[in-house]
């Protein structure tokens, strides 16, 4: 299996896809890390939803992971991209064919596969993190944020804690996108599927009855990532995430086990 | 059979059905170790779906096979032995050449070091660095050659190898073949190229609409057709009578570029010599001819447009 972790590493760290990543994580990191410092003062919020946080929070020891916080649901919808590309790439350019014979074991590919892109999107977290809390660093002072908290070990927990939360919602997202990606077989498919559902459907059906934002999956998957709220709780979320990816993962796998390389 | 009596591939009624289609039914035929063996037949008579069971990438719906004395049941057993290219190279369009053949290095645990020197083998040693999108069809080709020539396999399956090579390319396939059959591999090749195939393949498996019509030596394929008698008159003016003498002692005669093709045990030649002579023709060559691999192709399988 370490072999294909190894394989699959080459594939992804190609300069199309590695700078295309870090371009387009970079660049979100920090648009959503200078919004919250750079529109302290606007009346049109400097957060989501429109809700404002004034230099008073953002100076307390969470305030070095706000903007961090913020950017995380948008690393998965990148996970999902990429996760799900990376997938049903191999059928609709026939490279699977190809795999399957180096290494006849399928569920080794998949394992293989899922490990290597789990290592990618670590390193895609771990550098929007990084760029945020620079900007933060950076901004805090024009803002007028006291960042003496930001050095606390209280604050290095929540950092500890974020990266730990928003790589986990990375994971779902980027899972999800994977069994999208092995149930489609076509990369725009999976990630059209995959991005309206998550960005825009489940939206609307949260808006028009409530009580399914408790059971989608997108939703549950952000909630990780932010570390919970009350009415939806971290343990929940995790519970309705994992049963969500372990039953859709099974059959995928299975199909992906079981189903015919004709092309 | 060859000198050891050894088989690199068997298979015994193998099936593939698809809905009510057979792709492939009950085909049995037999591939012996370190021979060259074509694989041939028209388009969507089943090639592609048998290479494909054999690889064991498609589960077969009935019959058995081995590969390297393994059932297909248990691809992981002959697959590191195994090199395979299936229906035209397939790589990934942003890799170059050389790291698409790493890709596969490293997936079958092969040296990275093979994949220079296979490069080199087919001739792409400058342009392994640049992106397989950028490459020819021709190029790309030889790429899934090299591919399939990582493992250093005793077994190499190749599909359709010559699509888009030019003649020197083509040329450098039949060495390449020709080399690891000296060396002991054994090639199972298909290929619409039949006269490639007929210089190169000392086996033919022949199928036809899902179904084996001929496995066996090319020889022995070629040897049981009707051969063929061209008689050749001194002068071209004698054509006419000559084909009208023929015609009457009951021969079928084809004129082609100043000869007489005449459908005859090569017994008849003798008789052909005496016809003319009475009738006053001096013959200036009669020769026996085989009928070639694709002329018996076309007349087993019926495709002849």
């Amino acid at each position: 299996m370490i072999r294909v972790v190894i394989a699959e590493l080459r594939k992804l760290r190609r300069p199309s896809l590695l700078l295309g990543t870090i371009a387009t994580v970079g660049g979100l990191s920090a648009l959503f890390t200078s919004i919250v410092f750079l529109m302290i003062d606007s009346e049109d919020g400097n957060t989501k939803r429109g809700e404002s946080i004034g230099p008073k929070e953002l100076s307390e020891a969470i305030g070095l992971v706000y903007g961090f916080k913020l950017v995380g649901v948008f690393l998965g919808v990148v996970a999902l991209c990429i996760f799900a590309s990376q997938t049903a790439q191999e059928y609709s350019l026939g490279t699977l064919r190809n795999l399957l014979v180096r290494q006849p074991s399928r569920m080794k590919i998949l394992a293989g596969k899922f490990i290597a892109m789990k290592l990618f999107a670590l390193v895609m977290v771990l550098f929007a993190g990084a760029l945020s809390i620079a900007i933060s660093f950076a901004l805090a002072g024009r803002a007028k944020v006291d960042t003496t908290e930001w050095g606390t070990s209280a604050a290095m927990h929540i950092l500890f804690e974020s990266a730990l939360n928003i790589f986990l919602a990375t994971l779902c997202f980027g899972t999800f996108g994977m069994i999208l990606g092995l149930l489609f077989r076509s990369p725009i498919s999976a990630i059209a599927v995959g991005v309206l559902w998550n960005l825009i459907l489940e939206n609307i059906l949260a808006a028009l009855i409530n009580s399914t934002r408790k059971w989608l999956p997108g939703i549950n998957f952000a909630n990780l990532g932010e570390g919970g709220y009350p009415d939806l709780t971290y343990k929940h979320s995790i519970a309705v995430s994992l049963s969500y990816l372990i039953i859709g993962g099974a059959i995928a796998a299975i199909l992906f086990k079981k189903r015919d390389v004709a092309n | 059979m060859n000198k050891t009596g050894t088989v690199a591939i068997s298979a015994s009624d193998l099936t593939k059905i698809y809905g009510e289609r057979a792709a492939l039914s009950h085909g049995s035929f037999v591939v012996p170790s370190g021979s060259v063996c074509g694989f041939v037949g028209p388009n969507g008579s089943g090639k592609t779906t048998t290479i494909r069971m054999l690889l064991g990438l498609i589960t077969p719906s009935g019959g058995s096979a081995t590969v390297l004395g393994e059932s297909i049941k248990h691809p992981e057993k002959y697959l590191p032995r195994v090199g395979a290219m299936i229906e035209g190279p397939a790589f990934y369009p942003a890799l170059s050449g050389r790291e698409n053949l790493k890709v596969l290095a490293e997936l079958g645990g092969f040296p990275l070091s093979r994949v220079d020197e296979l490069l080199a083998k087919v001739d792409l040693a400058d342009r392994g660095g640049s992106k397989f999108k950028t490459y020819s069809l021709g190029m790309k080709q030889r790429l899934g050659i090299a591919a399939a020539l990582l493992p250093n396999p005793e077994l190499l399956i190749l599909d359709e190898p010559t699509n888009g090579l030019d003649p020197s390319g083509i040329q450098e396939v039949r060495r390449i073949i020709k080399d690891l059959a000296n060396g002991g591999t054994t090639v199972f090749v298909s290929s619409h190229i039949l006269s490639e195939l007929e210089m190169i393949c000392e086996y033919l498996v022949m199928l036809r609409e899902g179904k084996v019509i001929f496995s066996g030596r090319t020889q022995e394929l070629l040897s049981a057709q009707k051969p063929m008698i061209i008689a050749r008159p001194e002068y071209e003016v004698d054509l006419t009578k000559l084909t009208n003498t023929l015609s009457e002692a009951g021969y079928q005669i084809t004129i082609v570029d100043g000869a007489l093709q005449i459908a005859a045990a090569k017994e008849a030649s003798a008789e052909i010599n005496r016809l003319a002579f009475d009738s006053g023709i001096t013959l200036s060559s009669i020769s026996i001819v085989l009928p070639t691999l694709e002329e018996t192709f076309f007349e087993m399988t019926g495709d002849n447009k």
